[in-house]
């Protein structure tokens, strides 16, 4: 492992800093190479000293990640990499630590630690990379598979009913969910700068193409050609527009989220109470009529995790005092033998 | 032996040198506080102790059923003992149940002390007696004192204002008060303890108050004892400042004690399990220690979230028994393939799978010294006593933090809530071991080694260190990835001899009893205080017997080999079916080991060991 002759404390960083010596080998053509580099763009534009950053990761093809980047990493093992990343900041909470999983690792074997770090609103970056299938073990089905789907382990079709990432992250209490595509560089910048700014747990499903085993899963949606009319990107505080020509628009009905001209698309507020309208909006992909939606889900504040447990030590410090280990063993009921 | 007394008007008073006391009852009824005021009253007296709780697994088994019945045993002494003996010279039964399970520990003449306020009809059948044991025969040949002890508490408290229930709620506390008479101690420690405990609940601190009063005059009035009984203070125990210590208790401090002196804070990520959730109680109340406390969300978020932790620079710990273990085994893989400090605490429980869980064995030694996926050598030590949990646990950080690697410390469900009287060691004495994160960015590697083969601790946030840790192979000169086939030999190896070096820092354990001779007992962990009375027992009959107890499981010290070569055979009694001596034959296949395994959820009595120490001499 190098280290470069850059002064990690230097507030001027490019893209280039956060690249580490190591060759990246993910599958030619694969979309994690896209991903790496805006993230690795917008790391660079936070001025954050690079020191101060931790990439942690599970098992899977995204989860090579942190080896790819030039700042502190800790590849870990399947599905964990939430526990890690909750310790990392724990510990240090002065540290921007983002984490990066797939639908696989983070829903299937890690889904537990997943939801709870949600709920505990941990200070967590979360880039899910969802391309719906396995990869790194060359081709299962995943939880977020849709039915039918023939892997090979599911040579007649997947029976399962799949994980709506956004949804689950939701129903776990998450402060901060988002939606982002491969495909759209611009996009996944604008939603990593938005993430970054969040205190809690940020997670952000991301619309991942896995080009030898499941090509093509989000093409009908994130396609370059086809995404302005099939997504439409939900902006805080701007109206629900899509479509090439921006002319179409979305707004709710009941229980519903219905099409309307753009003149009548509703605004979108991610800061409501409830996640219901949220949930709504997530829901439309299932509908081959209705726009996939992407962008800003929720964005509400919270108590994070680490201030919490760290404010409750400082002061217990106060109030007692720094601990002195000859009070824990010297306790009042002690006596003497001469 | 008993060297009886006159106090005057009152009962003759015989001193005795050591008693073991039952307190046995319904899981409602309040024995474990019982038994630990008597146990921290004798300890004021200057007694020395041991005590062995027994409760079920059920938080409230049906009431007055077999199952539902709690114990706890406490013996107190005026000479050094090492064990809370193998059997009762008085069992206090509060219904037909708790006498029917533990009468046949009782030692023959002992004494029974019955609460019959709870003995009709319905609570013979509840506890599955088709006849009343004071009338079949049951009880011939032991000292039977009955007492309607829900009656007496009823009449005493009287004008306490509490609901009848809440008043049968205060017979421990007449009991006890009853067992203070008879063993002459005094009163105010407990009263003391009740008004501190109910501190917000006034009523409750005069209901409970009262009623140990009542039994302890009932003593005088009631003429239910011929003879008062005391235990004089020890005057055998080392000079020193003593508090009596749970296992649980000193194990939590010692940690505490290991990170202060590494100058770390502490990450504990732990999820709850019997018999190791009190050290996770314990840490979080001492969080101006520096102590961070995490309840996770399962046994694998437990120990991930603490290797997050180290990895960030703080002392990562985890604590569990065996289910737990089995389920942090692929971290534990990890936390040594990243060699970062972590100390994984497993209070083993009987097993298999759920096994019994509030009774004690010593079968996850397989699982801590090899139980895991790959070549994955990690140090592992035991501690044998409650209070010698303090000086394990501080043993278990200086490994983790000196060598760069995760260590177990095994500990079981006896030690963890059995207690005893700890001389508390002079602070001077506590060695500091600080850690010292590396800084410097010149020919920085995160695979360098020092002396002892340990990598450099380089924690997030310094300026220049960016370095990659994970679970895959790591190139021993660059620590990037290799997949290389020489590289991966050399990287094994590189593993196990660092773990070997701890060697270089651990003494040769002390041989206990004869220096040479017939049979050496080698024992490790809850074992200790039993093989030690056995031991003693043994000299006393002229027998040419040693003890040696390991601390160090992983890797042994080196001097054992001399140890035995000087006995002609080794003795290995263990709570498993024979693992440790499985472990001896292998590493020190020249000598003579005989296994003594026992795996009824208890420890060993010593006269069992005396027993198999005298079949083994006359081979």
């Amino acid at each position: 492992m190098t280290q470069d002759a850059h002064d990690a404390g230097s507030a001027t960083l490019t893209k280039k800093d956060f690249k580490s010596d190591q060759d990246v080998r993910w599958c030619p053509g694969c979309g994690d190479y896209s991903i790496l580099n805006s993230v690795q763009g917008v790391l660079a534009d936070l001025g954050i000293p690079k020191h101060q950053f931790c990439v942690v990761s599970g098992i899977g093809c995204s989860s090579r990640f942190p080896y790819y980047m030039n700042t502190y990493g800790f590849h870990s093992i399947h599905g964990r990499a939430p526990a890690i990343a909750t310790g990392v900041k724990t510990a240090n909470p002065e540290l921007s630590v983002w984490m990066v999983t797939g639908d696989g690792d983070g829903l299937s074997i890690g889904g537990n630690h997943t939801i709870h770090m949600l709920r505990r609103n941990v200070g967590v970056k979360v880039l899910l990379f969802n391309n719906q299938i396995y990869g790194l073990t060359k081709g299962q089905y995943s939880p977020t598979s849709p039915v039918g789907l023939k892997t090979k382990s599911t040579p007649y079709g997947s029976i399962d009913r799949p994980f709506n990432p956004v949804q689950l992250a939701l129903g776990a209490g998450a402060t901060f969910v988002a939606r982002t595509m491969d495909t759209h560089p611009k996009h996944m910048e604008k939603i990593f700068h938005e993430a970054a700014k969040h205190e809690g747990t940020a997670f952000i499903e991301i619309f991942q193409n896995c080009v030898i085993f499941n090509d093509g899963a989000f093409e009908g949606v994130a396609g370059r050609k086809v995404r302005d009319d099939r997504t439409v990107d939900l902006v805080p505080g701007e109206p629900m527009i899509y479509g090439s020509d921006h002319d179409k628009g979305l707004r709710f009905e009941g229980f519903d989220v219905v099409p309307c001209s753009a003149d009548e698309a509703e605004a979108w507020d991610p800061t409501r109470n409830s996640t219901a309208p949220a949930q709504l909006l997530a829901e439309l992909d299932a509908d081959p009529t209705r726009p996939t939606a992407v962008g800003i889900f929720r964005r509400v504040d919270a108590p994070v995790f680490e201030e919490r447990l760290n404010a409750q030590v400082d002061k217990v410090l106060e109030t007692k005092g720094p601990g002195k280990l000859r009070d824990l063993l010297y306790t009042r009921d002690t006596w003497q033998v001469d | 032996m008993t060297t009886p007394t006159n106090t005057g008007a009152e009962l003759p008073l015989q001193q005795q040198e050591s008693v073991v006391i039952r307190f046995a009852g319904d899981s409602g009824d309040g024995m474990q506080i019982t038994g630990n005021q008597f146990t921290s009253t004798s300890a004021a007296v200057g007694n020395d102790l041991a005590t062995l709780p027994d409760f079920p697994a059920e938080i409230r088994a049906p009431v007055g059923t077999r199952p539902g019945v709690s114990g706890f045993q406490v013996r107190f002494s005026s000479s050094d003992i090492h064990t809370p003996g193998d059997a009762p010279d008085v069992l206090v039964a509060m219904n037909p149940a708790a006498l029917v399970v533990n009468l046949k520990d009782l030692k023959p003449g002992g004494m029974v002390i019955l609460n019959t306020g709870n003995w009709k009809e319905l609570d013979l059948k509840k506890a599955r007696c088709a006849t009343d044991p004071r009338q079949d025969g049951t009880l011939d040949g032991y000292r039977t004192i009955e007492i309607d002890i829900n009656e007496r508490v009823k009449q005493a408290l009287t004008e306490s204002g509490l609901s009848p229930k809440d008043v049968q709620r205060c017979k421990n506390f007449y009991t006890l008060g009853l067992m203070y008479w008879l063993y002459s101690r005094p009163l105010e420690p407990t009263l003391n303890w009740l008004a501190k405990k109910f501190a917000k609940k006034p009523d409750l601190v005069a209901a409970n108050q009262t009623a140990l009063k009542a039994g302890f005059n009932a003593g005088d009035i009631h003429e239910h004892f011929q003879t008062r009984y005391d235990v004089p203070p020890c005057t055998t125990l080392e000079p020193g400042t003593y508090r009596n210590i749970m296992g649980n208790q000193a194990l939590s401090i010692g940690l505490v004690a290991g990170a202060q002196l590494a100058g770390l804070d502490i990450f504990l990520g732990s999820y709850p399990i019997t018999p190791a959730s009190d050290i996770l109680h314990e840490l979080a109340g001492f969080k101006n220690f520096g102590v961070r406390t995490f309840q996770a969300e399962d046994e694998i978020a437990a120990i991930c979230s603490a290797i997050g932790a180290s990895f960030a620079g703080h002392l990562g710990l985890t604590t569990t028994s065996g289910p737990g273990m089995a389920l942090k085994t692929e971290a534990m893989g990890l936390a040594i393939a990243t060699e970062l400090p972590l100390v994984i605490v497993d209070i083993q429980r009987a097993g298999p799978s759920t096994g019994m869980p509030t009774k004690t064995e010593q079968s996850d030694l397989y699982q801590a010294v090899l139980g895991r996926n790959g070549d994955a050598p990690m140090p592992v030590v035991s501690c044998s006593t409650p209070s010698d949990c303090f000086e394990t646990a501080i043993e278990a950080v200086r490994i983790a933090v000196q060598y760069m690697t995760p260590v177990i410390l095994l500990s079981d469900g006896y030690i963890a809530n059995g207690s005893e009287p700890w001389r508390l060691p002079e602070m001077e004495s506590l060695k500091a071991f600080p850690v010292t994160f590396h800084t410097a960015t010149e020919g920085f590697s995160p695979v360098a080694r020092d002396e002892k083969l340990a990598r450099p601790w380089a924690i997030p946030g310094t300026p220049g260190l960016e370095h990659r840790i994970g679970g895959l192979e790591k190139d021993g000169d660059t620590g990037n990835i290799s997949y290389d086939a020489h590289n991966h030999e050399r990287m094994s190896h590189l593993r196990a001899q660092k773990v070997m070096n701890v060697q270089e820092t651990i003494p040769d354990p002390e041989v206990f009893g004869a220096e040479s001779g017939d049979v050496l007992v080698c024992g490790w962990g809850s074992t200790a205080g039993s093989i030690r009375s056995a031991v003693e027992i043994c000299a006393g009959r002229g027998l040419s017997v040693g003890a040696v107890h390991l601390r160090h499981i992983w890797p042994m010290a080196k001097g054992l080999d001399g140890i035995f070569s000087r006995f002609r055979t080794v003795l290995v009694p263990e709570l498993n079916m024979g693992q440790m001596c499985r472990l001896l034959r292998s590493e020190f296949p020249k000598h003579d080991f005989a296994s003594y395994p026992k795996v009824q959820g208890l420890p060993f009595a010593t006269h069992e060991l005396v027993e198999r120490i005298e079949d083994l001499l006359k081979r």
